[in-house]
Parts: structure tokens; sequence; C-alpha cells
């Protein structure tokens, strides 16, 4: 099941190729399409089987791939995964929708690197073997490197090698620090290496290496820097899948090797990475506000969200000193770290759609920039009200998927301190001003100049795509509770095993 | 004194290259002035028979034959194979590009199979006499070879250094062989294995340890002996460079394995330290120095460099482990320089090196399959996963975590991401810079076939390195 996940896109991306070399475009382009979609309907299979209720790994396969250093083609899901790779079987549907037309220069490479990338990422959130893990992690970032290279804005290549050796050089200190823990465990089975009996001094290092790897990839400040150059150059797709996906497996790292693996470390320097996040979340939001950009200002405004999501996940321990392990500061913790998942798949949703709505308007004015707009609501109607949605969302109104996740990591971080909660509040603030801003300079007012005024409205393939994030934005708002009771197990585990060893 | 009648069928596959190379040599003459087609077909089938005839007559034993000069195990074996299959790809890529220039004779063939007897004889050498007869046997070859463009002033400039350099350095491998001799009173590696394993004159082979250590070092081009690496890389001829760049280096390996572990492996501690800084001091300059270079040529020399350091990691844990490490490491990496230089030869016509990493431009545009070859060979080299060069870097890396020098793979992964800048430059030349002016490639068919053979074997053993690695395993076991 979970390999048809990861091969069917490898697959169905070198046919794109293949087909593309012959036909111009069209056969392509619906084999792409139907790709997506097939693995779509898989992975909701995968959703719909999962067995609700247990932290066990599910679907899992195991067989050995490079049997003379014991490392296992192994695979498996739980609940904090099964939502992570539904949400890029999601993601990537609407990428490839969303470049349908707009992309003209070699358009079947590109959406064959975008469903390549999609088995890829489906594969990091599926391996349990350490080497599958990091044969997956890295190999997803050629697609990238590529779309963003080829497709991308006039600095592309400048942006796209900044995000190679970025995300290079934190991952390659991972793999000194796997290859380590295999050396001491004598095993690659990532389920293995938990709970592992490491001294104190072993587990800082070790969780300094997996540190710096996926904060390169959440990203947290201050190695933040590499994501507004990528997200500025990179095409609407690439924006897509970077926010909604690879920001994602930063956080998805912290949840599977920090935490797990080196509890006492994470206890250690929790208020490292707690200080990290905090400044993400007021110092970054600030310099969102500043932004000219609309492209840079979503993504700093990930940044600030993503911060939400690591301060939800080190929490845990503040929350544990002040309850003294109480039965409450157990139900804070998990809602910390279930706020903490919860932010992440909003945010999928919400900056995904976000960036999408810049490529919309890029497509029509080519112009990213924030004063060459204003009153489009004037002529673009129903754009307009998906834009000032997805806004709302970011802004974390009620009844949007971005008020539940800040709601439970503020509300569990008061257990802890009460001053991370009134820095993370703040950010409600923060987030809206410059939401709010960008939309009032860009949305309202009267029509801004002559480029405006010929603007279109949205067409149905765009009204399709925009739609669909839009039910999903308000359905996870209104009831999160199916994606919670598939998580909820998962994060009880790792947090006994988080709590159990120091 | 007895005389013992040696075991001839041990070294068929030595004969039979040798006997080979007479018939070539005849062949050739008289079938001079119809571009030498016979000759390349001969050698081609050469070496493919002598892979065959290898592992027929030496996979699974451990024979000595002549005395106890020559060996035939497992690891000299694998080496053969692995030679013979890269000079094979290496003449493939090889004859296009004489022909265009006119260049084509037998010669280079010939000279390329005499080198690679040499590399045979020094993969199943067992004494010090005959490491440095197939050693001088290569290194003859590829003198000639690097000046085989007589008119043209960089290559024999290229080609004076080599030799001045190359003697020098084999002058001071002869001067520590003639030392360990002294302290042993043998040439046979077996007995000094047991005189360096028993402690006694521990001095002098000390100081003849140190002289191998060099020559042995500058074989492989490390620092500080890798001068001769940019020079001749850039002077020779694409394919002269392609073949000095990929099985000797496997050859090197052996010359390694050989001296410093058969010989003197009781030593490990001694030479531990000067091969640290060997391979500290190669990851520094290779990985630097490629980073400012134009020429495609010259920058994959310096990666070249940059390779050997990580190569030398897998020596420095001492391991068995990592002696197979290493060994892995050379024969991908040979695969790899082998497939790079190939596109370069691709993109070449007559008057038109392509050697400059601007010529990549627009790549994709002119042809995107062998844009996808170029990049596979690319990101292997910087060591995406995925790609064969992930294991080669990761065997290593394990090797040395292994043996608790962790400090060593932090500086060697922090040397790989610098080096990856400039492999991502060639990606950035063949994806992202676009060229409208690019007319599409013409080559023959067997170049193309052999080109995407070879992307792909690089592809295909970054997904299933099993067998490559247990192969390699099993050759150091003995």
């Amino acid at each position: 099941m979970l390999s048809l996940l990861i091969w069917l896109p490898i697959l169905g991306g070198a046919l794109v190729l293949a087909a593309g070399e012959r036909s111009q475009g069209a056969t392509a382009r619906w084999l792409a399409l139907g790709t997506g979609v097939v693995v779509f309907l898989l992975s909701s299979v995968l959703y719909f089987g999962f067995e609700i209720g247990t932290s066990a790994m599910q679907f899992v396969e195991r067989v050995a791939w490079v049997p003379a250093f014991d490392v296992y083609y192994y695979l498996g899901v739980d609940g904090i995964s099964t939502p992570l790779i539904l949400l890029t079987t999601f993601a990537t549907v609407l990428v490839i929708i969303a470049g349908w037309e707009v992309i003209q220069y070699k358009q079947t490479q590109y959406l064959a690197a975008f469903l390549i990338m999609e088995g890829l990422m489906v594969g990091v959130f599926s391996a349990l073997d350490a080497i599958l893990f990091y044969v997956f992690w890295e190999a997803m970032l050629v697609p990238m490197f590529l779309i963003i290279g080829i497709w991308g804005g006039p600095n592309r290549i400048y942006a796209t090698i900044k995000f190679f050796l970025y995300t290079f050089m934190g991952s390659v200190l991972m793999l000194v620090a796997l290859i380590y823990l295999r050396y001491q465990t004598d095993s690659f089975g990532i389920l293995d290496f938990h709970g592992t009996a490491l001294a104190l001094s072993e587990q800082i290092l070790i969780f300094l290496a997996f540190l710096v790897a996926f904060a390169v990839k959440v990203p947290m400040w201050p190695v933040h820097t590499w994501l507004p150059d990528a997200h500025v150059e990179a095409p609407t797709g690439g924006s897509v899948i970077l926010a909604a996906i690879m920001l994602k497996i930063g956080a998805y790292g912290f949840l599977r090797f920090s935490l797990p693996i080196t509890p006492a470390a994470s206890m250690e320097l929790a208020w490292l990475l707690i200080a990290l996040s905090l400044i993400a979340v007021v110092y970054i939001g600030l310099v969102a506000i500043v932004q000219e950009d609309m492209k840079k200002l979503i993504a700093y405004s990930s940044v600030a969200h993503m911060g939400f999501v690591t301060l939800g996940f080190f929490v845990i321990f503040d929350i544990f000193a002040h309850t003294n392990g109480t039965e409450s500061g157990g139900g804070s913790a998990v809602m910390a770290l279930e706020g903490g998942v919860v932010q992440m798949i909003s945010h999928g949703f919400v900056s995904a759609a976000l960036f999408l709505c810049v490529g919309v308007l890029y497509d029509r004015a080519h112009s990213r920039l924030i004063k060459d707009y204003g009153g489009v609501a004037n002529r673009m109607p129903i754009f307009a009200a998906f834009f000032v949605l997805f806004a709302m969302a970011n802004v974390g109104l009620p009844g949007t998927s971005g008020f539940v996740g800040e709601f439970m990591v503020i509300l569990a971080s008061l257990q802890g301190n009460f001053w991370y909660a009134a820095l993370a509040a703040l950010t409600l603030i923060l987030g809206a001003a410059y939401t709010l801003w960008l939309i009032k300079r860009v949305v309202y007012g009267e029509v801004a100049n002559a480029q405006v005024a010929a603007l279109t409205d949205l067409n149905a393939r765009e009204f399709i795509v925009l739609g669909v994030l839009a039910g999903a934005v308000l359905l996870l708002g209104i009831w999160p509770a199916p994606l919670i009771e598939v998580m909820a197990p998962s994060l009880q585990h790792l947090l006994q095993q988080v709590i159990a060893t120091p | 004194m007895t005389f013992e009648m040696p075991d001839f069928s041990l070294a068929l596959p030595e004969i039979w290259v040798l006997s080979m190379a007479c018939v070539v040599l005849v062949v050739d003459l008289f079938a001079r002035g119809r571009e030498s087609a016979l000759a390349f077909h001969l050698v081609q089938f050469t070496l493919l028979t002598t892979v065959w005839l290898s592992i027929e007559t030496q996979w699974g034993l451990t024979a000595t034959t002549f005395s106890g000069t020559y060996v035939a195990d497992k690891f000299a074996c694998l080496l053969k194979v692995a030679i013979c299959v890269l000079t094979f790809l290496v003449f493939a890529y090889s004859r296009d590009y004489l022909r265009k220039r006119e260049l084509l004779r037998g010669d280079f063939f010939l000279l390329g199979l005499l080198g690679v007897l040499g590399m045979m004889i020094m993969a199943s050498a067992h004494s010090l006499l005959t490491v440095y007869l197939g050693l001088e046997l290569v290194e003859l070859c590829l003198f000639a070879m690097v000046a085989y463009d007589r008119e043209n002033r960089v290559g024999s400039e290229a080609a004076m250094k080599y030799f001045v350099l190359a003697a020098l350095s084999s002058g001071m491998l002869l001067y520590g062989m003639s030392m360990v001799y002294g302290a042993a009173q043998s040439l046979d590696l077996a007995q000094i294995a047991a005189i360096a394993a028993s402690g006694e004159s521990g001095l002098l082979l000390a100081f003849g340890l140190t002289f191998i250590l060099v020559g042995v070092a500058f074989k492989f081009g490390a620092v500080p002996f890798h001068m001769w690496i940019p020079d001749v890389y850039q002077g020779a001829l694409t394919p002269v460079t392609v073949y000095v760049g990929t099985a000797p280096k496997i050859a090197a390996v052996a010359l390694f394995v050989r001296l410093l572990v058969d010989g003197l492996g009781a030593l490990h501690d001694q030479w531990q330290i000067m091969a640290t800084i060997i391979a500290v001091g190669s990851l520094a300059v290779g990985n630097l120095f490629a980073l400012v270079q134009t020429n495609i040529k010259r920058m994959l020399g310096y990666s070249t460099i940059a390779h050997v350091g990580f190569l030398f990691l897998g020596f420095i844990a001492g391991t068995e482990e990592g002696y197979s490490a290493a060994l892995f490491y050379a024969i991908t990496y040979g695969l790899m320089a082998a497939g790079a230089f190939g596109v370069v030869i691709l993109l070449s016509r007559r008057g038109f090196e392509a050697d400059l990493i601007e010529d990549m431009k627009g790549l994709n545009d002119r042809h995107s399959g062998f844009a996808v070859v170029m990049l596979i060979l690319m990101f292997s080299l910087t060591g995406v996963p995925g790609t064969v060069g992930f294991y080669a870097k990761w065997l290593v890396l394990k090797s040395v975590i292994d043996v608790n020098m962790v400090w060593l793979a932090v500086v060697a992964v922090i040397f790989a991401v610098i080096g990856a800048f400039y492999y991502l430059r060639v990606v950035r030349m063949v994806y992202f810079d676009r060229r409208n002016d690019g007319e599409p490639l013409e080559a023959p068919a067997g170049l193309r076939v052999v080109l995407a053979a070879n992307g792909l074997a690089v592809l295909a053993l970054g997904i299933f390195p099993d067998s490559l690695i247990m192969a390699c395993k099993v050759a150091l076991a003995g």
C-alpha cells in the first residue's frame, strides 16, 4: 500500500516524461493529473483503513534492502504521518491543476518533477529505516532544486543554490548522527533508536545534529533566510509544495527523531528551542509587516506560523515541570503536541492557498509587489472573497483551521509559562496586522491602475482549486475532531516515551 | 637451488592481455588506414574476455605462483574486473573523439591495453618487485598517452610535468621499499608482514613506511602530492584524461592495500596519522580549489583530489570494512568520472573542446536525455542518495565513525557540502541557463548507448548497491 503511494507517482512521473518527448503537452498533462488523482484516492484509503486508537505502526512493509549493512526497506505509518501523507497527495493534485496552462516552458518536465517529488515526500513520511528516510529526505531536494531553478523568477539561480546548500548542510550532519546511532544500537530502524540509553553529552550532540537538519527545513530563526528567497523565486507550484509540505518535514523530524531519540537533551535544550520559536513568532511577524512583495510576506508569515509548531513541541517540558506530572499536566502536554500538528496541517492548507492566490494575480498582472495592486475586489469579486477567507484563516479567526492549532498551543503553553503564552498570543495581533494590511492594500480601495482595471476574475480551473482549499480550511476549522482522533494515540505514546526516559 | 615450474594457469588473465597486446600491435601494422577499427575492436574484445577470464580463473582462490611474487585472490580478481570494465567504457568514449580529430591510431588503444596489463600486475602483486614492475608499466603508458597529441603544446607540457613528478615519486617509493627490504631481508609481502608484526627493526620500517606512503599518495594525487593532477587533467586529450582519472585510481587502491595493508598493516597506527593529514588536506584543497575553476576538466581534476580525500577515510579506519569501503569508493568514483568526462566528450567537436563549464549551457534544451545523465552524475559526485555516490560516501563515513573518529566524519561532510556547490554549478548550466542557439546534439549511436548505460548504472547501483558492496567486502575478507 505505502509502496504503491511512493512508487506510483515516481513511475507516473517517468511516464509523463516519456509521453512528453513524443506528444506535445496534452497527453502528458492528463496523464499527470490522472496519476495525481489516483494517488490521492489511494491515500484516502490509507486514512479510512487506518485503525484509530492505537499508536502502533500500520501498513508495515519490511524487506531487506542492503543486507550487507542491515538496511531495510521498512515502511509504516502512525497517526502523525498519515495526515501528512494525505496533505502531500492532496497538495500535489492542486499543484498539477494550478500549473495546467500557466507553465509554458518544458511543461512535461515540470509535471514530472512534481510527481516524482510527491513519491519521495510520501517516502519521507513513511520510512521507518533511518537510511531509507535519509535517502528520501535528500533525494527530495533534487526535484525542488530543479523546479526553482528552471521555472523560477529572475534571481532563481541564487535562490535555488542557497536552498540546496542550506538544506544539504543540515542533513549531512544528521547523516553522521544516524550512523553514530547505528554504531550504538546495531540497527538502522528508527523505532530501535527510540528509547536508546545514551549519555546526556552524546544526546546533546546528536540532538544538535538533528536540530541543524530540521531547523533549516522548518525553518527556524536564524536559519530561515533561504526561505524568503526560495519562495519568491519559485514558481507558484513550487511555493505551494515548499510551504505546504517541505516545511512540515522538518517539524515531522522533530517528532520522529529529536524528541523520542534524545529526550533528555530535548529537555535540556527546550529553552533554546522555545526561545527560537518565540523569536520566530514575534520578530519574523514584525519583519513580515514591512514586506513589499506579497510572496515574501507570506513566506515570513510561514516562518512565524511554524514557530508555533515548534513551540508546541518543546513547551511540553515546561508544562511537566510546572504541573509535576499530574493528570491535567499530561493532558495539556498532549494538547500542545496536538496543537502543533494541527497547526502543521492547517498551515499546509492556508499557505498553499495564499501562494495560489498570489499566483493567480501574478499570472494576470506579472507583478508580486503590493504597490502594483489596489482595488482588486472591484474587478475580481470571487477571487477577493477567497483571498479574504484565506487571509482570515492565516490570522487565526475562529471557524477557520488556523484558529484550532494556535488556540491549542497557546492554551497549553499557558500551563507551562504565562509569558510564553503571552508572547505567542502577540502573534495573533501581529498576524492580523500584516495580513489584514496586505488585504487592505491589495484587495480593497479604488482601482489603482490600468493593469488592475484589466484583471479578469477566476476561471473554472482556478475556482476549483481555491474552492477545494476553502472547503478544507473551513472543515478543519469547524470540525477538527477526525484529524485529532487519528493522531492522538500516537502523540500520547510519543509523550510517554519522552517523559519516561529521563 | 631447485627450479620450480610456476603455475602459469593462475596468471592466465595477464598472459592473455599480453598476448593480445602483441597481436594488436601486429594487426594494427597491417591494417593501418582503416581508422584502426580492427585494433579498437580487438582491444575491446580483449578487455571483455579478460573480465570473464579473471572471474573464471581467480575468484574464490588464494594462491601464489612465480615463487610467491604473484598472487591470485578475490581482491585481485575484483580489481581486474573493475579495471577492465572501466577501461572498456573509456575506450568506447574515446573512439569517436579521436576519429573527429584524425588522431585515431591503434597506438592509443595499444598503450591503454598495456597500461591495463600494468594495473593488473599491481593488483596481483605479492612482492615489492612485482608492485614496482606493474607500477612502472602503467606510468610509462600514461606518459606516452598524455603526450599523445604531439602538436599540442599544453599536452606536451603536461606530459613533461607528469613525467618529472612521477619519476620523483617513484624514486621515493623505491627508496622506501629498499629500507623495508633492509629491515625484512625479503621482497615477499608475507614475510614483510611477519617482520612488521614482530616489531623488530621498527625505526627502519617506519622510515620506509613514510617514503612508501609518499609514493602511494602521489599515485592517488592526494595532497600535498597532487600538483600534477590539475595540469594533466586539463592538458591531456579528454579521452586520456578519462583514462588517467578512472582505472589507475583503482590500481592505486591495489598499491595501497598490497603495500600498506598486506605488507605493513601492522604499522597501521603509524601511518594512520599521516593518512589523516593527507585526507583532510585533500578534502580541503580539492574542494576549495575546485570552486573557482572555469575549465570543467580542471574542476574535475580538483574534484578527484577531494574524492581521494574521502577514499582515504576508509584507509584511516584501518578495518576490513574500511578498506572495502575505499575499494567501493574507487570503483564507483571511476564509474562517475567516466560518465562525466563522457558528457564532455559528447559535447565536443573538432576545434571545440567543450571543456569550459559554460559550454554545458542549455544542454537540457539541446537534449533532455543527456541532461538527465549529467544531472545524475553530478548529484552522484555530490553524494545525494538515490545515486551510488551516496553509498560510497556513506560507507567511508561509517567506517570512520565505527572506529570512533566522529570529528573526521564531520570535517568530511562539511567539505562535501562545499563540494556540492561546484557540482551544482554544472547542473545550473545544464538546466537553468537557457540557450536558444544550441543546435541539437549529434553523436554516434554507440556513444549514446554507452553514456546512457553509464548513467543508468550510477542510478541502479545507487538503489541496489548490495551486490557490489558485498563483492568488495568479500574481496577484502581474503
